[in-house]
C-alpha cells in the first residue's frame, strides 16, 4: 500500500480528469443554451482523429491540435445545423453525429497508413512535470467558463436562451446565433479534450479512443448541476475512479479489486440523478425549440 | 379493420425510408471518391458479401438476428415515449447471463436447456431495462443519462466478474469471457455447414409478436398513448409510470434476447467486449420507423451492410465506412422528418391517415 498513495496517483488522476473537464465544460455550455448535446463523445473522437492526422500533415503538434480543433467544430456544426435549423431530435441527430465520428475516423485511418487499428507515431505537444500542457490548460478554462455564463452579458442571455426559449425572443434575442455559437463552442471544448487525448496524454490515434468518455462528460454536466465548478468536480471524480484503478493494478496488495472499484462512479451518478432530480433537472427549455417567426 | 392495408403514411415512411438509405449511400460514395477508393468495387464487394452465396446470405441473416432484437427494444421504448441508448447493456447482460447459464452444464437435454438460457438472457436484460424505466416513472431521472450510465456498469460489472470472480462463476479470465456454452445450451444450427442458428427465427417471431401487442392489445394502445402524449394519456386514465416501466421491460427483454442469440448462437460464449450493437439499434429502429414490421426490414438491411462490410475490405475500403453510412441515415432521415412535418406537403399525402391515425 505505501506504493499506493504516491505523487504518480495525483498526475494519474489529474491527466485522467482532463479531457473530461475539457468535454464537460463544452456540453455544459451546450446544455445551457438549451441544445442537448450527445454526441460530445464523437466530437472528442474527431478532435483525436484530426490532432493526430494534422500533426502528421503538418510536422508540427500545435497545428495539429488547431486542425484537430476545427474539425470537432466542424462535426459541431452538423449537430447545429441540424438541432437547430432543421430541428430535427437532438438526441437523433447526436447519435448520428457519434456513428459519423466513429465510421469516419476508422476509415480514415486506414486509408491514411494502411492499418486497421490506428495511426503511426507523431509528435507530441510539450510536456510539463510529466504533464501535457494541456492539463493546466483545462483547468484553467473553468473560472473563464464560471465568468462568462454568470458574469457577463452574453453569458446571462445564454442561459436566458436554454431556459425560456420562447420568452428569450421575445425580449429580441437572437437565441439562433446564441445556440449556434453554444455548439460550436461545445465542439471546440471537445476537440480539444479529444486532441488531449491523441497527441496530450500520447502521440498517436487508436480507433474509438474517446472509449465513452465524451457520455462520461455528460454525466460529468449533469452530476455537476450545470454548473462548471460542479462539472469540475464531477470530472475529478470519474478522473480519480480511473486514475485509482489503473494504480491499483500496478500495486500488488490493493485491498478491493480495482476493476470494482471502478463502478463506483457510474453508481454514484445513478444514485445522485434520481436523489436530486428535482433539484438537478437542467435548463427548463433543454431541446425545446422557440417560434421564431 | 384487420384487414392488412398500407396507408398513405405508412408509404410515405417506407419511401422515405429509401431516400434515406440511397443518400446515405452516395453519401457514402463520394467520401470513398474523395479518400482516392473505388466506391463501384467497394458496393459490389458489399453486395457480394452480402448476397451472393450461401454463406453470404447466412451472415447476413446472423448479423441481422441481433440488430432486430435490438431494434424492437428501441422501436418499443420510442414508442413509449424514452430514448432507450441503454439497448447496449441489455443487450450485454442478456448474453451474459444466457452465457453464464449455459456453461454451467444443468446436464438438462436440449429441449430445456436452450429454452432456459434464452429466458436467462431475456430476464437479465429485463431487469437492466426495469432500472432506467423505474427511475424515470419513479423519479423522473433521464433515461438518457441512466441508460448510458447502466452501460458503462454493466460493461465494467461484467469485466470485473469475468476477470475476478472464476470462484464462483463458469468464466475464464484468460479469455476475458465466459466459459463456452454446452452444446445442449447451444442454440440449432439452421443451414449447416454455414454459422446460421435459430436467432433470426425468434427475431421474426419477437417481431411478429410485437407487433400484436402493440396494435391489437390494450397495453399496446396505452404504450403509443403516453408515446404520443403524457398528459392526455393521464386524462384518458392511462397509468402512465406502470405503462413505461412495463414496456422498458419488455424492451430489455428484447435487447438480452439479441445478446443471448449472441452467446448461445454464434459466439457459443459471452465476450466482456461490447459488440456496439446498441447504437446500430437505434438506426434499425429509425429506419424502420419504430414499427415491429419495419424494423425486421431495417435489421436485415443493417445485418446486409454489417455482413458485408468485411468484404469491402478487398477493395481498400474499411468495413468502419458502414458506420459512417448509419451516421449519413440517420442525419437524412431527421432531416426527411421535418420535410414531412410541412403542411402543405403533408395536406396531399395523408387526409387519410390522420383519420387512420386516430381509429388505430
Amino acid at each position: 500500500m505505501d506504493h499506493f498513495f504516491t505523487l504518480d496517483l495525483l498526475t494519474r488522476i489529474l491527466r485522467m480528469s482532463t479531457p473530461l473537464i475539457f468535454a464537460a465544460l463544452g456540453g455544459l455550455i451546450c446544455e445551457r443554451s438549451g441544445v442537448i448535446n450527445i454526441a460530445l463523445e464523437g466530437l472528442m473522437l474527431i478532435g483525436a482523429f484530426f490532432a493526430v492526422a494534422g500533426t502528421y500533415w503538418t510536422g508540427s503538434p500545435w497545428l495539429g491540435l488547431i486542425i484537430g480543433v476545427l474539425c470537432a467544430m466542424a462535426g459541431a456544426m452538423i449537430h447545429a445545423v441540424w438541432s437547430i435549423s432543421i430541428r430535427g431530435d437532438q438526441i437523433v441527430v447526436g447519435t448520428a453525429v457519434n456513428l459519423i465520428a466513429l465510421g469516419l475516423t476508422a476509415f480514415l485511418v486506414q486509408s491514411i497508413w494502411g492499418t486497421a487499428g490506428g495511426s503511426d507515431r507523431v509528435t507530441s505537444l510539450p510536456k510539463l512535470g510529466g504533464m501535457s500542457i494541456l492539463v493546466p490548460v483545462a483547468f484553467v478554462f473553468v473560472p473563464i467558463v464560471a465568468f462568462v455564463l454568470f458574469r457577463t452579458k452574453q453569458g446571462l442571455r445564454l442561459q436566458a436562451c436554454g431556459e425560456h426559449p420562447q420568452a428569450s425572443v421575445s425580449a429580441g434575442i437572437d437565441i439562433t446565433r446564441y445556440r449556434y455559437s453554444a455548439v460550436l463552442t461545445s465542439g471546440l471544448l471537445a476537440g480539444l479534450g479529444g486532441a488531449y487525448l491523441s497527441i496530450g496524454n500520447l502521440n498517436y490515434f487508436t480507433l474509438d479512443m474517446t472509449n465513452g468518455r465524451g457520455f462520461i462528460a455528460l454525466a460529468a454536466v449533469i452530476l455537476g448541476g450545470w454548473n462548471p465548478w460542479g462539472a469540475l468536480a464531477a470530472a475529478l471524480l470519474f478522473g480519480a475512479a480511473e486514475g485509482i484503478q489503473i494504480q491499483g493494478q500496478s500495486t500488488p496488495g490493493f485491498p478491493i479489486s480495482s476493476d470494482l472499484l471502478v463502478t463506483l462512479p457510474y453508481i454514484v451518478t445513478l444514485i445522485a440523478i434520481t436523489l436530486f432530480v428535482k433539484a438537478r433537472s437542467g435548463p427548463a427549455g433543454l431541446g425545446k425549440h422557440a417560434t421564431t417567426s | 379493420m384487420t384487414r392488412l392495408k398500407l396507408s398513405s403514411s405508412t408509404l410515405i415512411n417506407i419511401g422515405g425510408s429509401i431516400i434515406a438509405v440511397t443518400i446515405a449511400l452516395l453519401l457514402g460514395a463520394v467520401v470513398m471518391r474523395l479518400s482516392g477508393a473505388d466506391p463501384w468495387a467497394a458496393y459490389k464487394a458489399l453486395w457480394n458479401g452480402a448476397f451472393v452465396g450461401k454463406r453470404s446470405i447466412a451472415e447476413t441473416l446472423i448479423y441481422s438476428a441481433p440488430l432486430i432484437l435490438a431494434g424492437l427494444g428501441f422501436a418499443l421504448s420510442m414508442r413509449a415515449g424514452l430514448f432507450n441508448i441503454g439497448i447496449e447493456g441489455q443487450l450485454i447482460v442478456g448474453g451474459f447471463m444466457a452465457a453464464l447459464v449455459g456453461a454451467w452444464d444443468l446436464g438438462l437435454p436440449s429441449v430445456l436447456y436452450v429454452p432456459l438460457a434464452l429466458f436467462a438472457g431475456a430476464v437479465g436484460g429485463a431487469f437492466w431495462g426495469f432500472i432506467p424505466g423505474y427511475l424515470k416513472a419513479k423519479a423522473g431521472a433521464h433515461e438518457v443519462i441512466t441508460t448510458i450510465m447502466l452501460n458503462y456498469l454493466a460493461m465494467r460489472l461484467i469485466t470485473y466478474l469475468v476477470l475476478r470472480r472464476d470462484d464462483i462463476l463458469p468464466v475464464d479470465p484468460t479469455f476475458v469471457a465466459t466459459k463456452k456454452v454446452v452444446p445442449e445450451a447451444r442454440l440449432p444450427l439452421l443451414m449447416p455447414p454455414t454459422r446460421l442458428h435459430l436467432g433470426i427465427v425468434i427475431a421474426i417471431a419477437a417481431a411478429i409478436i410485437l407487433w400484436y401487442i402493440l396494435f391489437k392489445t390494450r397495453f399496446g394502445f396505452n404504450v403509443r398513448a403516453v408515446g404520443l402524449s403524457q398528459g392526455a394519456s393521464a386524462y384518458g386514465g392511462i397509468n402512465w409510470g406502470r405503462t413505461v416501466v412495463i414496456a422498458m421491460i419488455i424492451a430489455g427483454a428484447l435487447a438480452g434476447l439479441a445478446g443471448a442469440g449472441e452467446s448461445l448462437g454464434l459466439h457459443g460464449r459471452h465476450w466482456s467486449a461490447a459488440p456496439g450493437y446498441g447504437f446500430t439499434a437505434i438506426a434499425v429502429g429509425l429506419v424502420g420507423r419504430n414499427h415491429p414490421i419495419g424494423v425486421i426490414f431495417s435489421g436485415l438491411l443493417f445485418g446486409a451492410l454489417n455482413a458485408g462490410g468485411p468484404a469491402m475490405q478487398s477493395a481498400d475500403v474499411s468495413k468502419e465506412i458502414v458506420q459512417l453510412i448509419q451516421g449519413f441515415i440517420i442525419l437524412a432521415i431527421a432531416a426527411l422528418e421535418v420535410v414531412n412535418r410541412f403542411p402543405a406537403i403533408r395536406s396531399r399525402f395523408s387526409r387519410r391517415s390522420a383519420a387512420s391515425k386516430a381509429g388505430a
